[in-house]
């Protein structure tokens, strides 16, 4: 088992600054996700971390030891490939067999025809073959073995390309968007077999997906990149009550989080639409954004934010209310209890003040103290 | 009846269809009956007859033709000449292609201009490529043998001793034939999903052999199938070299099928015996492609 | 593949390799170029000189036009291969469609025709239909050079194939509008199916432009000849070891195609791939 540690690496393609100074370390045996909005780099640097991408800068250290000069075959990493990549000649057990036979047998022993008969082959071979059998068993493939990627279904090969990687002990897995090819139901029922695995044999992984809910069910730590940037490396739980980064606070939660344009006065007195919002930020003056959950709010006759409805949202499990605040014209949403309906016309919200988010014009969090007086 | 129904729903026929495919096939099918289908027949059945041009009338021979064919020695020298032709050309010209194909997509630099080069005889008039070929392999004023005699060796008469007759114009048809393999190859190269590669890269793949092993050769299966079959089929047809440079000459050393054919149908006017000859023909291309569909089609496809 | 240093062929070894290597392909065109430009006492000399050593004279390229009729060998080619083109896209285009995406009884048993006919090499027909061109007194004409060609089993095939991938909506489309069957296929079918056919032409236009088989049984004598036949003629007949002007000729007949590959390259290359791998 080893940790991950990538410091400073850049990547560009031509013009395009692709990676800028990214930086993560993984623990060995933990989990962590990437995540972030198509075309960010996610891949790109997957990529690099398993040698198939060179970096510009930067330095790649896998279990101690630096890689960024090795070659794919060296560095001792399973990959799983968005598009599996599975072998279309081979059949389950030979594509599963595929990384033992490269390492376990000598280039002799691998020659067509002859490579059979050459000392030793056979028992390694035999080896290989049960190994690979153990690995295709643990994913309930038992039966596919003698099949080809062409006669499985979308998500037996998403197992197969599993089991590769699994069939010898990496390093490190990389999986880049194993389950986007997958649909709803079996997504969810992979993402849990994946995590199975992941308890079982305790392997680092580093999950890239777009899909924040799976980052935030599957990881022990989501790392939120964009535009070639990590912004926030923490756990499920803080990237989403204790974001860093507006942009994190954005890209966190559905429905998205309400944003709305504020202003820290001199004295650290958070206003909204010239409405103190019984918050004391720190730091300097100046324009700002106060950021609330939809869960966070709710209807409050004694609230700071004047709204009018437009609409609700049935959900089944929720309503969510659509609202203007009634000064700025921002839209809001809440999210409230199934049967909840809305009063027409104006109304206040209010919001628990210890779970706001304050962000400075740099986009940067704010620390903030909940004045004891609610309404000043 | 609800057969029929069920029968009817997925074939619903618009009024008229029928009517405007049979109308818009009518040009192609009346050409193909008269100028394939008719004379396809025809030539099957002059290979049992035995008509000559201008002779007043024709006979059934039955396989008359073929027996004489057996004992032809003029006839055997041709199909062993071509075997041998398309023995040496095909294999040469296909793992050439292959090889030329796998170093051109290697690397980025210089791709177009090496495709084109390659192809280049694809475009070219072979009766004129021909005769240059003949200037190039001049005995006495030829290039290639100036060169020869500068290293201190006297180069062989190339088309005109039997010894190397044969050699000389295979190596032109492998010339010829390389651009078209080639092009075809870099397709189906292009055709391989990169991330194949680069899996193999992870699972531990190091050398270039190994990749090739691995992912390039058994990807390429259905390209050099075809390559293979196409490769043989053209070079079974080769006509345009041995009419230019050597008429099936010196003694018979270059005579090959088609040219025996034409020989024997316009300049002897022996239709029928001629005909006889492109049933053979025939008959070696029909085995080319059963070969590829039915025994080779199903090692390739991983379907 | 993405890693330079996991490449096996050093950049400069590989293009080292296929420079020497291209040269070598191209050593006929090259001399065959020299050899064109140089007087006839320099060919037999048989230096190795490249460069003619007067500086090259065109004198060739004049007793080649003075002898042949070359502008008509190229004029026939160009007829011969536009009819034979033109013809086969009229028959071909349609009965694509028709096989394709009209429903109508016996259309399977005409694919059937049709795949059995891709069997069939073009050399097969060819006595018969001698006979019958000569019996109709039209041996030495166009029709007789371009007759044959006319039905092309591949290119009904072809766009039988490009159709088939067509959305159906296309022509439902086309049909709610109250287009008939044949406006369908001129208006609708006809712009669509441009890809397929100008990698058909570049397939057509090569092989007949090349052919030599045909047009040496049905044609004797210069009028009708084509680019293949003339630079066949001349050899035998007039220019015999003058090679000088032999291989003048053969620049000139090669120069068009050549030329327009030079011109379209990309398109060419696709072209013949493309049909190539259909065939
Ligand atoms: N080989 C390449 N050449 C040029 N640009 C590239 C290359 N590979 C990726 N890019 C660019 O780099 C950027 C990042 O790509 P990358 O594939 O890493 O995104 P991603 O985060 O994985 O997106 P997605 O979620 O859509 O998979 C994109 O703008 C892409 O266009
Ligand atoms: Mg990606």
């Amino acid at each position: 088992m080893a940790g991950i540690v990538i410091s400073g690496v850049r990547k560009r393609f031509g013009d395009v600054q692709v990676l800028r100074d990214v930086s993560l370390s993984v623990a060995p045996g933990e989990f962590v996700a990437l995540v972030g909005p198509s075309g960010c780099g996610k891949t790109t640097l997957m990529r690099i971390v398993a040698g198939i991408e060179r970096h510009d800068a930067g330095s790649l250290d896998i279990g101690g030891r630096q890689v960024g000069g090795l070659r794919a075959a060296d560095r001792d990493v399973a990959m799983v490939f968005q598009s599996y990549a599975l072998y279309p000649h081979l059949t389950v057990a030979e594509n599963i067999a595929v990384p033992l036979t490269m390492r376990r047998l000598s280039s002799w022993q691998r020659l067509p025809l002859l490579g059979r008969f050459w000392p030793g082959a056979r028992a390694t071979r035999a080896g290989i073959a049960a190994d690979a059998a153990a690995a295709a068993d643990s994913l309930g493939l038992g039966a596919m073995l003698g099949r080809r990627p062409a006669q499985l279904s979308g998500g037996q090969r998403q197992r197969v390309a599993l089991a590769r990687a699994i069939v010898r002990s990496p390093k490190a897995f990389l999986m880049d968007e194993p389950l986007s090819n997958l649909d709803a139901a079996l997504r969810v029922q992979t993402r849990r077999e994946i995590v199975d695995i992941h308890r079982r044999v305790g392997a680092t992984t580093l999950y890239v997906t777009h899909d924040q809910s799976e980052a935030l069910t599957m990881a022990d730590r989501v790392a939120v990149m964009q535009a070639g940037q990590i912004l926030q490396v923490d756990t499920p739980e803080r990237i989403y009550a204790d974001p860093a980064d507006l942009r994190v606070a954005t890209f966190i939660g559905s429905p998205r989080i309400n944003t709305l344009p504020a202003e820290i006065r001199a004295d650290g007195m958070v206003m909204v639409a010239g409405l103190a919002m019984g918050l004391r930020a720190e730091g300097a003056a100046g324009e700002a954004t106060l950021a609330l959950r939809p869960e966070d709010l709710r209807p409050d006759p004694a609230g700071t934010l004047p709204v009018v409805t437009e609409h609700l949202e049935f959900l089944g499990e929720c309503t969510l209310l659509h609202a203007r605040h009634a000064g700025l014209g921002t839209a809001l949403t809440l999210r409230l209890p199934p049967g909840a309906t809305a009063a027409q016309g104006p109304f206040r919200l209010g919001f628990s003040a210890p779970r706001a988010l304050v962000f400075g014009a740099d986009g940067r969090r704010r620390a903030v103290r909940v004045l004891e007086a609610a309404h000043v | 009846m609800s057969e029929a129904v069920a029968r009817a729903r997925p074939t619903f026929v618009p009024r008229g269809e029928g009517w405007a495919g049979w109308m818009l096939c009518l040009p192609a099918v009346l050409s193909y009956l008269l100028l394939l289908l008719l004379p396809t027949l025809a030539a099957v059945l002059l290979a049992f007859t035995d008509y000559e041009l201008g002779a007043p009338g024709l006979a059934w021979i039955g396989l008359g033709n073929f027996q004489e064919l057996l004992d032809d020695r003029g006839f055997r020298i041709s199909l062993r000449n071509t075997l041998i032709y398309v023995g040496i050309v095909a294999p040469v010209s296909i793992a050439g292609a292959l090889a030329l194909a796998l170093l051109i997509e290697a690397a980025t630099r210089g791709r177009a201009l090496f495709r084109a080069v390659f192809f280049l005889p694809m475009v070219s008039l072979p009766v004129a490529m021909a005769t240059a070929w003949q200037y190039l392999l001049h005995p006495t004023i030829g290039p290639l043998n100036a060169a020869l005699a500068q290293l201190g060796i006297a180069g062989p008469a190339w088309l005109t001793s039997s010894d190397t007759v044969l050699l000389s114009l295979a190596f032109i048809g492998i010339w010829e034939a390389i651009g078209f393999n080639l092009v075809l190859f870099l397709a189906g190269l292009t055709a391989i999903p990169r991330e194949l590669h680069q899996a193999a890269e992870v699972d531990g793949v190091k050398s270039a052999w190994e990749r090739f092993r691995l992912v390039t050769w058994p990807l390429l299966g259905p390209t050099t199938l075809f390559v293979v079959t196409i490769t043989m089929i053209r070079s079974v047809r080769v006509f345009d070299s041995v009419a230019v440079l050597t008429q099936g000459g010196p003694n018979r050393a270059s005579e090959v099928l088609l040219y025996t054919m034409y020989t024997e149908g316009f300049t002897f006017f022996r239709l029928g015996y001629s005909a006889a000859i492109t049933l053979v023909f025939l008959i070696i291309v029909l085995g080319l492609m059963l070969l590829q569909t039915r025994v080779l089609d199903k090692r390739v496809h991983y379907g | 593949m993405a890693e330079p240093r996991a490449n096996p062929w050093p950049c400069a070894l590989r293009l080292a390799f296929l420079a020497l290597l291209g040269l070598l392909f191209l050593m006929p065109y090259i001399w065959m170029i020299s050899a064109s430009l140089k007087p006839l006492d320099e060919i037999f000399r048989a230096s190795l000189n490249l460069l003619p050593e007067t500086g090259g004279t065109l004198r060739n390229y004049a007793r080649v036009f003075e002898n042949v009729p070359v502008l008509t060998y190229l004029w026939n080619g160009v007829v011969v291969c536009a009819g034979i083109l033109f013809f086969q896209l009229l028959f071909a285009v349609p009965a694509g469609y028709a096989l394709a995406k009209l429903h109508f009884p016996g259309r399977d048993w005409l694919f059937g025709l049709v795949m059995l006919g891709l069997l069939v090499p073009y050399h097969v027909p060819a006595l018969p239909l001698y006979v019958g061109f000569s019996w109709l007194g039209l041996l030495n004409t166009y029709t007789a050079l371009i007759t044959p060609s006319i039905i092309s089993v591949f290119a009904i095939f072809l766009f039988r194939q490009f159709f088939k991938a067509l959305p159906d909506e296309l022509i439902h489309a086309a049909r709610i509008d109250g287009m008939n069957e044949l406006s369908i296929v001129w208006r609708v079918i006809l712009p669509n199916a441009l890809p397929a056919a100008t990698a058909f032409a570049i397939f057509s236009v090569v092989a007949h432009w090349n052919d030599l088989f045909w047009p040496l049984i049905v044609v004797t004598g210069a009028e009708r000849a084509t680019p293949a036949l003339g630079v066949l003629t001349f050899r035998s007949e007039e220019a015999g070891d003058d090679f000088g002007a032999l291989m003048a000729a053969s620049v000139i007949m090669t120069a068009p195609l050549v030329l327009a590959f030079l011109f379209a390259q990309r398109r060419f290359v696709e072209g013949i791939a493309t049909t190539g791998l259909k065939g």
